[in-house]
């Protein structure tokens, strides 16, 4: 019986030359990652477990992304608790304020992760980094512990489901606009234990930050992780930033599946998610008109530059409509700095928009756009639970770039096309 | 053998009421327990005893990888969390820190919030006291009962690697 491309991997951080689905494997890490949330609670089962040393200096990431520049007290407290660790073992890729991006944004930028890696990273959308051909999954602080101590974790082999794409996105259409309708297809436990893996004639048409975007949100479907192809444009974005030797697995022509899903990429329209479950999608015209307070173009999910640019290009010229507060949120520095560079910072804010350092920030509700009781968000981000970005009585409706840029213009949900006319 | 009363949410019961981000910067497991469930059930925190159970249904723990969740669940007084189906980064967190969740979808369905239920988590057997009814939960491997009977990832990997015998 074949392997899938996940399996592949884990077979080969195991040490072993066939692996099945539901075998409880042990494999090495490549790189173990955590932020200044999780990163302390691990750094506490760390120390009290009585480990001494970590087992590569290397092969650890710690990024402080979520509460900073720290919000209060006691998120200054938890970034001070990871950035002593991050010392006393002299971690070699800790990024602080100033430096710092959102890690999933981060990691692949700065090479540190990279086709055929297996990672682990105490933060549930470390599944992202299967854009790149990489097997990896959100954890625990407690397993982010173990792999800091040991270079090595648990597994239980999944199963997989097929998602078969198809023919070439229309413009104003995304990778999330791609992911929402799937989620939306199988629901939010619909890949539950399992990888979702990304193949046929589609992926080649899709950018790589479109495929980040989809790789991002796998674990939205349950799934424990999402990989695609390695393709010439994987290896062209690797180019430059990715040190270590890349190791490419393809899954095997008699890999066995336990569903096969297709999607027909120049039939999707820009989609959301309304509140409180990413599964819950609608097309955009069929809830266009929907009040907003709110809009948010950032995260991990969609802080990019392919997503900067987009937006840019339909704020230019136009206004964010009164009464609508709108952030943006590069997710690097990097980003920022070419946002600078290429004048889409000054679209932004000459639209009337807030232009913010890298920080999770709102995604989470943690600080930079908190909302109150009875407001409504569009927003680039990958959740929509009750309370997720304040109040428990606010919402969060889960849009691309494209649609999120539209309604802030529009003072309401909107598609981009309507836009053409204004 | 844990015993205790009922607390019954349903379905994709995410990390975000469990425990919501707002209080993820609580420095200990009794700060986070005094906000656990609050989003759906204020009530929760002040009705909850030691050793009270939680039933949920399917997709428990989706969402956020924070380890907070099971710390809040467990610090709050409940003893072990019985679901149909378990999201896998809360599964694994519960199983790292050493705290008994049990997946049962028939139990999930029929045991009702209020019923006084007793497991036991070694053999899988959930006793619902209340209506008299028995369910057995799949058991776990036992590459995974030796982790919880060490007391955790952490404890387990200590005794693993300073040789000894592992229970």
């Amino acid at each position: 019986m074949g392997m899938t491309m996940t399996q592949k991997i884990l077979a080969a951080h195991a040490g072993l030359s066939a692996v099945s689905a539901g075998d409880l494997i042990e494999a090495k890490l490549d790189i173990v990652l955590g932020n200044d949330v999780t990163t302390p609670v691990a750094v506490k089962v760390f120390d009290e477990a009585g480990f001494t040393r970590v087992f590569d200096k290397d092969k650890i990431a710690i990024v402080l992304d979520h509460y900073t520049p720290c919000k209060d007290i006691k998120s200054a407290e938890l970034c001070a608790t990871a950035r002593a660790f991050a010392k006393r073992f002299d971690i070699t890729h800790f990024y602080d304020v100033g430096a710092v991006g959102i890690e999933h944004a981060l990691l692949p930028e700065k090479g540190i992760v990279g086709p055929g890696d297996c990672i682990i990273g105490a933060d549930s959308h470390t599944c992202t980094y299967g854009a790149l051909g990489a097997f990896s999954t959100g954890v625990g602080s407690t397993d982010m512990a173990a792999g800091m101590a040991t270079g090595e974790n648990w597994f239980k082999v999944p199963s997989a489901i097929k998602v078969v794409l198809k023919g070439s996105l229309q413009p104003y259409v995304s990778g999330k606009d791609v992911i929402l309708h799937l989620i939306g297809m199988i629901g939010v436990d619909g890949a539950l234990y399992r990888s979702l893996e990304f193949t046929g004639e589609g992926v080649a048409a899709l950018s790589m930050d479109d495929r980040f975007t989809i790789a991002n949100m796998a674990i939205e479907a349950g799934a424990k992780n999402g990989i695609f192809p390695v393709d010439e444009k994987t290896l062209d974005y690797i180019k430059n930033r990715f040190k270590r030797e890349a190791r490419i697995f393809e899954a095997d022509p008699d890999a066995s599946y336990e569903r096969e899903v297709e999607i027909d990429l120049c039939s999707l329209k820009p989609t959301v998610s309304l509140p409180h479950l990413p599964s819950n999608t609608k097309t955009v015209d069929e809830v266009k008109g929907l009040a907003i307070n709110q809009v948010v173009i950032g995260s991990c999910t969609n802080g990019r530059i392919d997503d900067m640019r987009i937006a840019a290009s339909i704020l230019k010229g136009r206004r964010v409509a009164d009464g609508i507060r709108c952030i943006v949120i590069p997710a690097t520095e990097e980003v920022y700095l070419q946002c600078i560079r290429e004048g889409l910072a000054e679209i932004f804010i000459t639209a009337g928009a807030a232009v913010s350092t890298p920080t999770c920030g709102p995604c989470l509700g943690g600080h930079m756009g908190v909302m109150s009781a009875g407001e409504r968000a569009v927003a680039t981000t990958n959740r929509n639970f009750v309370g997720r970005m304040g109040h428990t009585k606010s919402e969060v409706i889960l849009a691309s770039p494209a649609v999120a840029a539209a309604s802030a213009v529009m003072g309401a949900v909107a598609s981009p096309l309507d836009l053409e006319e204004v | 053998m844990y015993q205790g009363t009922v607390f019954q949410y349903g379905d994709n019961v995410d990390t975000d009421v469990i425990i919501p981000a707002r209080y993820l910067n609580a420095p200990s497991a009794e700060e986070l327990a005094k906000h656990c469930m609050e989003d759906i059930d204020l009530d929760f925190v002040k009705k909850v005893k030691q050793g009270d159970i939680m039933v949920g249904g399917e997709n428990f723990g989706c969402g956020s990888s924070r380890e907070h969740a099971p710390i809040a669940i467990r610090a709050s007084g409940i003893s072990c969390v019985i679901a149909a189906s378990f999201a896998r980064i809360f599964y694994r967190n519960a199983i790292n820190i050493g705290f008994p969740i049990l997946e049962c979808p028939e139990a999930a369905k029929r045991i009702r919030s209020g019923d006084t239920v007793s497991v036991n988590a070694e053999s899988g057997t959930i006793t619902d006291l209340t209506t008299g009814e028995v369910f057995h939960a799949t058991p776990f491997p036992a590459f995974i009962n030796r982790i919880i009977a060490e007391g955790g990832l952490l404890p387990y990997l200590v005794a693993k690697q300073k040789g000894g015998e592992v229970k």
